[in-house]
């Protein structure tokens, strides 16, 4: 008689669609978001911002709001202690405006009061005197030199080019096309929050924060205030959404400086308003691109020029700028290239990480380039991009050669055969919710075209351009119970459900204990690039490996086996000739064994001034396909179905994987037809929730999903990062749809009514 | 104060007033009248379960019942609620003992960040109670209120309908 | 800074003229926003929503009207039997914000706050309903026409309270359309109301979200009248196109963050037009 692996093994291993740990606490209202800490006696901070995109502070008076009852502390540049800026990349960022103003809602100063409301009495009190001068608000005058410099470090933040191959060639078939990408919001719901609690005498603090990267911000905080690394602990408030918001400092420093001011627990929580001003959004983009094909459809060469606006200060415009112009070519081959890139600096909203980071962008423009391609060629768009896959050992435009499985043609071919919608224009029962327009009625059946679009995407995983990307896990096993500690944020993608199941699958115990997230176990990265499962993934397989190793061990003497033929089958230590068997919790019992690792992925390399080198270490990829119905003559439009076959590697949770797929296509819905900040000379027009739309309910289509798993050798757990691509390739697919449908050109995302009627 | 002003209901800065919630009455004092339900739910009464995310009516995280109809406690005065039963999130069921709404949303998936997830079980309560059979497109126009930004709602509706059918089902037997 | 709870009409309307500066509070769905924002710090809050006079609407079966209570909801609007009275009403009640603000947010909110973008108002205007304020002076009425005098400005007097609007129960067919980018929980660009009295053999039509309040396209009104035919119900094509050129020239939109007005211009005349045929389905 045999014992297969499968009956004793338990539900909650890797693999399994197991429900998160922290589901229970969500859906009674009990789950801890930063915005919901408070402490005896704490006061409420609030910022002062500016009104004006670019003007020199003349002056700033706090005195009268010192008058109002109930004002403890007002900050501004001269109480900042140590480096009065900050940043991810370069620290160009001032903690608080002192000389200049560079964007309307950059913080001047701060206040801690007893009450909200005397906190907004306050700031309405600071007089601030201010010299208002002309904007820098278009990108291009900020590369030819029109403009002053608004900045010491100048208003080019990073110029990049990219020379592959024989920069001469052509092709018998050339199209081009000036594409433009609007500032989109990451728009998470869980407003910016912090609770910071001073230590007595204020030799430290301590700072509950939503945030991606806990380490990172403690660095930057400590930094500005004066203060030694370690005194400054964090710890992971709830956080509501991210989706690359909270990669850069916003309140965490203010939040600080107040509590260490009154020596009393300080809580600052943004407004909506203000969180549009507050954090960095997804640059908008400038990019014209231009291919040659052969006649059959070949991609000869792609050229491209990209700018990017940074806005007022640096962020991860850089890095940005380097996976825009790296993604130039999708998932496609492509041996020769010349691209320009620029990320400049504007007195527009800072800009920096969203999902996606700079290969949305990228891909909007090469997608739509694909379209007009197969036009061009007259093949079908579907048939022109399986001609062109990428296959794994395909050499980039940057040299670097595609290592990880990349199964584009694979993505391609299952999302081209999911089933289409089975409901016509309008649906069988007449609900005017089927139609675009919705309640408003604006249509009938009649009135609609229907349009299909289909777009592919190639995503980096991780961080790219020599960065040391790491990240740490520490488990301990005793009495058959796994404890992990990690830094990793949680910010609504799952890593904590996965992060049991990996324990529960290497260790094979029921029961794991999560630690709570900060900064008393070393840094994870951020939350961000797709890498947490990777990389965090990575570090918390090896940390558990690294137990069983030791417990294995343990086992192998006590029992008089050899170490190396014991394996985990279910929650049992069995050996590799069946005799022998002991439960985990059995075999723990009375020991305890400890160990903390750190994970790193394949070291990258800088781009050279060609913008060659082996810049990023790993690839996702996917298709989607769109099936919009489109009001042409009002220009309305309602998407139906958006069918998408992703690249996983490996799903290990497989409920959460569709979770990010559906989530990610929400966005990149948003971005085609209807998310965008307005600006207008620098100013702001519409930062609200009743003017920045967000897809609703009635908004966002059923998502027909087929997972490729081919686990990735490269990768720990054999997964990629599920994260982004949804975002990126939805929004040009949804896009094409809408051309499909109305039968001309749109070069533009967010894609607006009067983009579609083109009225004169 | 005038006579007129008297004859009315009256709440003022220095008074105290009285809300209902969840089936207790909870005193609220030394108030700025100003405030929303949703800041005196969670500053005051400590009940911090409705979420704010927007501060008018934009997104439904703030979603509770006054005087049984789902509105968003963002823009109720929470002087003005006086005299009125208020149920929110807390008051659906006892910590541990979730709802059908609110198990079958952590077993759909419907979760990810959490932070429309409170307002969309009273929405998802409340639409259960009025239409327990909605199709696809009615549970859409319903909770259309309620914005979603990590989940693309695929898994709520799913939630949704679990709960109407498990209800069919139980009610058969 | 006291909140009033009133509960009958006479202690609303004393309460008004002890404090005519007070912010009149009905679903709060506009005034609230105001306040969190600190766009507004009254000094007093009147509180309206508990009036029972407000809160209910009577059918006048001889005049064929409606008197709908200053505090009835868009939900109650939206819902049987009000919508199967008033059509056009129920359609814009369903387009008004989430089913949250549609549960709280009021038809005599909708007219107080007299936004060019109020969903309710079109119809209103389409139907010549009349609006009734009550103060301590007395009462009055005016045709929602004179009420709705500019961008949130009304025809109310300071101590004056909106207490209900007489809305027409007209005999022939009625709609209502809105445009927004979205497909729930949207400000409209362009509105617009048709309401087809077959008695009178009359056709009216009501534009929003396109001037400083309502406008009602007299031009286009009469083409269609002496255009369409009534006992067939049908127009033909050249007739509907022509009567939603005179409804978009009849407009006078801006240009803002939401829209430009020559697509706000372009869509008046669309919706016109369809709404129109919908009127008179055949060609």
């Amino acid at each position: 008689m045999s014992i297969t692996a499968g009956e004793r093994t338990r539900f909650g291993r890797l693999g399994d669609s197991i429900t998160r740990p922290d589901g229970g606490a969500k859906v009674q209202g009990t789950f801890a978001f930063s915005s919901d800490l408070g402490a005896d006696n704490a006061l409420w901070g609030a910022t002062l911002r500016s009104p004006h995109p670019y003007a020199r502070i003349v002056s700033i008076d706090v005195s009268p709001a010192y008058r109002i009852s109930g004002v403890e502390a007002i900050i501004t540049a001269e109480d900042v202690p140590g480096e009065l800026t900050y940043g991810l990349i370069s620290q160009d960022q001032p903690v608080f405006a002192s000389e200049f103003v560079r964007f309307v809602g950059e913080p001047i100063a701060a206040v801690a009061a007893d009450h909200p409301e005397t906190c907004r009495r306050a700031l309405e009190a600071i007089i601030v005197v201010y010299e208002v001068l002309e904007p820098l608000t278009d990108p291009e005058r900020a590369i030819d030199g029109s403009h002053p410099p608004i900045h010491p470090d100048g208003n080019v933040i990073r110029h990049q080019r990219i020379v592959c191959g024989d920069v001469d060639a052509t092709g018998a078939v050339v199209v081009e096309g000036n594409y433009e990408i609007g500032m989109q919001d990451q728009a998470f719901l869980g407003l910016e929050a912090a609770l910071a609690t001073p230590d007595p005498g204020g030799a430290g603090i301590d700072l509950h924060v939503a945030t991606q990267w806990l380490h990172e911000d403690q660095k930057q905080i400590a930094a500005c205030l004066g203060l030694p690394v370690d005194s400054i602990r964090l710890t992971l408030g709830g956080v509501g959404g991210a989706f690359g918001a909270r990669e850069d400092i916003s309140l965490q420093v203010h939040t600080c400086l107040l509590a260490l001011r009154t020596g009393r627990p300080v809580r600052i929580h943004y407004s909506r308003a203000e969180s549009f001003l507050g954090h960095v959004h997804r640059h908008p983009a400038r990019i014209w691109m231009r291919h040659h094909a052969t006649a059959d459809g070949r991609i000869v060469k792609v050229e491209a020029r990209m700018v990017f606006d940074g806005g007022a200060y640096a962020s991860t415009s850089s890095a940005v700028l380097i996976n825009g112009i790296t993604h130039t070519q999708g998932p496609y081959k492509c041996a020769n290239a010349i691209v320009d890139g620029y990320a400049v600096r504007t007195n527009n909203l800072p800009c920096g990480a969203m999902r996606g980071f700079g290969v949305v962008q990228a891909c909007f423009a090469h997608e739509s380039q694909m379209d007009k391609l197969a036009v061009a060629c007259g093949i079908d768009p579907i048939e022109l991009r399986l001609l062109n896959a990428m296959e794994i050992g395909d050499k980039l435009i940057t040299g670097q050669i595609i290592e990880n499985v990349a199964p584009v043609a694979r993505c391609i071919r299952e999302t081209a055969a999911l089933p289409l919608p089975d409901e016509p224009v309008g649906g069988h029962d007449g609900n005017v919710m089927r139609l675009p327009g919705g309640a408003g009625r604006t249509a009938d059946s009649g009135h609609i075209r229907r349009g299909i679009g289909f777009a592919v995407s190639i995503k980096n995983l991780m961080y790219s351009e020599g960065f040391d990307d790491y990240s740490t896990a520490r488990c301990r096993l005793a009495d058959g119970i796994a404890t992990l500690k990690f830094a990793t944020s949680e910010v609504g993608q799952g890593f904590v459900t996965i992060a049991g199941q990996i324990a529960r699958s290497v260790l094979g115990v029921d029961d794991v204990v999560l630690d709570p997230i900060d900064t008393g176990v070393g840094s994870a990265g951020s939350t961000s690039a797709s890498r947490q499962t990777w990389m965090s993934g990575g570090a918390v397989n090896a940390a558990c490996h690294k137990v069983r190793g030791l417990m294995f061990d343990a086992v192998a003497s006590s029992h008089g086996l050899d170490a190396s033929d014991l394996s985990i089958e279910g929650a049992d230590i069995v050996d590799s000739v069946g005799v022998f068997r002991i439960s985990v919790a059995e075999a723990t019992a009375g020991l305890a064994f400890d160990e903390t690792v750190e994970y790193r992925h394949t070291p990258t390399e800088d781009l050279d001034e060609n913008g060659q080198g082996n810049c990023h270490t790993a690839f996702a990829f996917v298709a989607h396909r769109a099936v919009v119905d489109v009001d042409p003559e009002l220009g309305l439009v309602k998407v139906i179905q958006i069918a998408t076959a992703q690249d996983v590697g490996r799903a290990l949770n497989p409920l959460s994987v569709r979770g990010q797929i559906e989530g990610g296509i929400a966005q990149g819905l948003g971005l085609a037809v209807m998310e965008e900040i307005i600006m207008t000379n620098g100013r702001v027009r519409n930062a609200s929730f009743t003017d920045y739309l967000l897809p609703t309910f009635l908004d966002m289509p059923d998502v027909v999903i087929s997972l490729i798993e081919e686990p990735d050798p490269i990768a720990p757990l054999g997964a990629k990062g599920v994260g982004e691509p949804p975002t990126i390739s939805s929004t040009p697919a949804i896009v094409a749809a809408i051309r499909d449908a109305i039968g001309r050109p749109i070069d533009r995302v967010p894609v607006r009514p009067t983009d579609i009627v083109a009225l004169v | 104060m005038s006579d007129q002003l008297a004859a009315a209901t009256v709440v003022g800065l220095d008074e105290h007033y009285r809300l209902h919630v969840n089936g207790t009455d909870h005193d609220v004092r030394d108030a700025w009248v100003g405030e929303s339900l949703l800041y005196v739910l969670r500053e005051r009464l400590g009940l911090t379960g409705s979420k704010g995310a927007c501060e008018q009516g934009e997104c439904g995280s703030c979603s509770v019942l006054v005087d049984g109809e789902l509105v968003c406690s963002c823009l109720v005065m929470a002087a003005s609620a006086i005299g009125q039963p208020i149920l929110t999130i807390e008051g659906i069921a006892p910590v541990g003992s979730p709802s059908d709404v609110q198990q079958a949303f952590v077993d759909a998936g419907a979760v990810q960040c959490g932070f429309c997830t409170p307002g969309l079980i009273m929405a998802t309560h409340n639409l259960l109670e009025r239409s327990p059979d909605p199709d696809v497109v009615e549970i859409r126009e319903e909770l259309s209120g309620n914005v979603c930004r990590c989940t693309g709602y695929g898994r709520i509706i799913d939630a949704v309908q679990r709960v109407s059918i498990a209800r069919r089902a139980e009610a058969a037997e | 800074m006291p909140v009033l709870v009133p509960t009958t009409l006479d202690e609303a309307v004393s309460a008004l003229a002890a404090a005519p500066d007070a912010l009149v509070l009905a679903g709060g769905t506009d005034a609230m926003v105001e306040v969190n924002m600190g766009h507004r710090r009254p000094n007093v809050v009147l509180a309206v929503s508990r009036v029972s006079e407000l809160r209910s609407w009577t059918v006048d079966p001889i005049g064929a009207t409606v008197r709908i209570g200053a505090a009835v909801t868009y939900a109650e609007l939206m819902s049987s039997p009000l919508a199967e009275m008033l059509p056009a009403l129920a359609e814009a009640a369903r387009t008004v914000g989430s089913p949250q603000i549609r549960h709280a947010g009021t038809l005599g909110g909708n007219l107080g706050t007299c936004s060019p973008a109020g969903d309710g108002l079109p119809v209103l205007s389409a139907l010549d309903a009349v609006v009734h304020v009550a103060s301590t002076r007395g009462e009055r009425s005016m045709s929602v026409h004179d009420f709705m005098v500019g961008v949130k400005r009304t025809a109310l007097e300071p101590g004056e309270l909106i207490t209900a609007v007489t809305v027409p129960m007209l005999s022939g067919w009625q709609g209502y359309s809105k445009v927004g980018v979205r497909n729930a929980m949207v400000i409209a660009l362009a509105t617009a109301c048709i309401a087809v009295d077959m008695p009178s053999s009359s056709i009216r039509l009501a534009i929003g979200s396109v001037a400083p309040t309502i406008l009602r396209c007299a031009e286009a009104e009469s083409f269609a009248i002496g255009a369409v035919d009534f006992s067939t119900m049908s127009a033909t094509v050249d007739t509907v196109r022509r009567f939603g050129e005179l409804a978009a020239a009849a407009s006078r939109p801006i240009d803002d963050h939401r829209s430009r007005a020559v697509y706000r211009r372009h869509a008046i005349g669309v919706l016109s037009s369809r709404l129109l045929r919908r009127a008179f389905p055949n060609e």
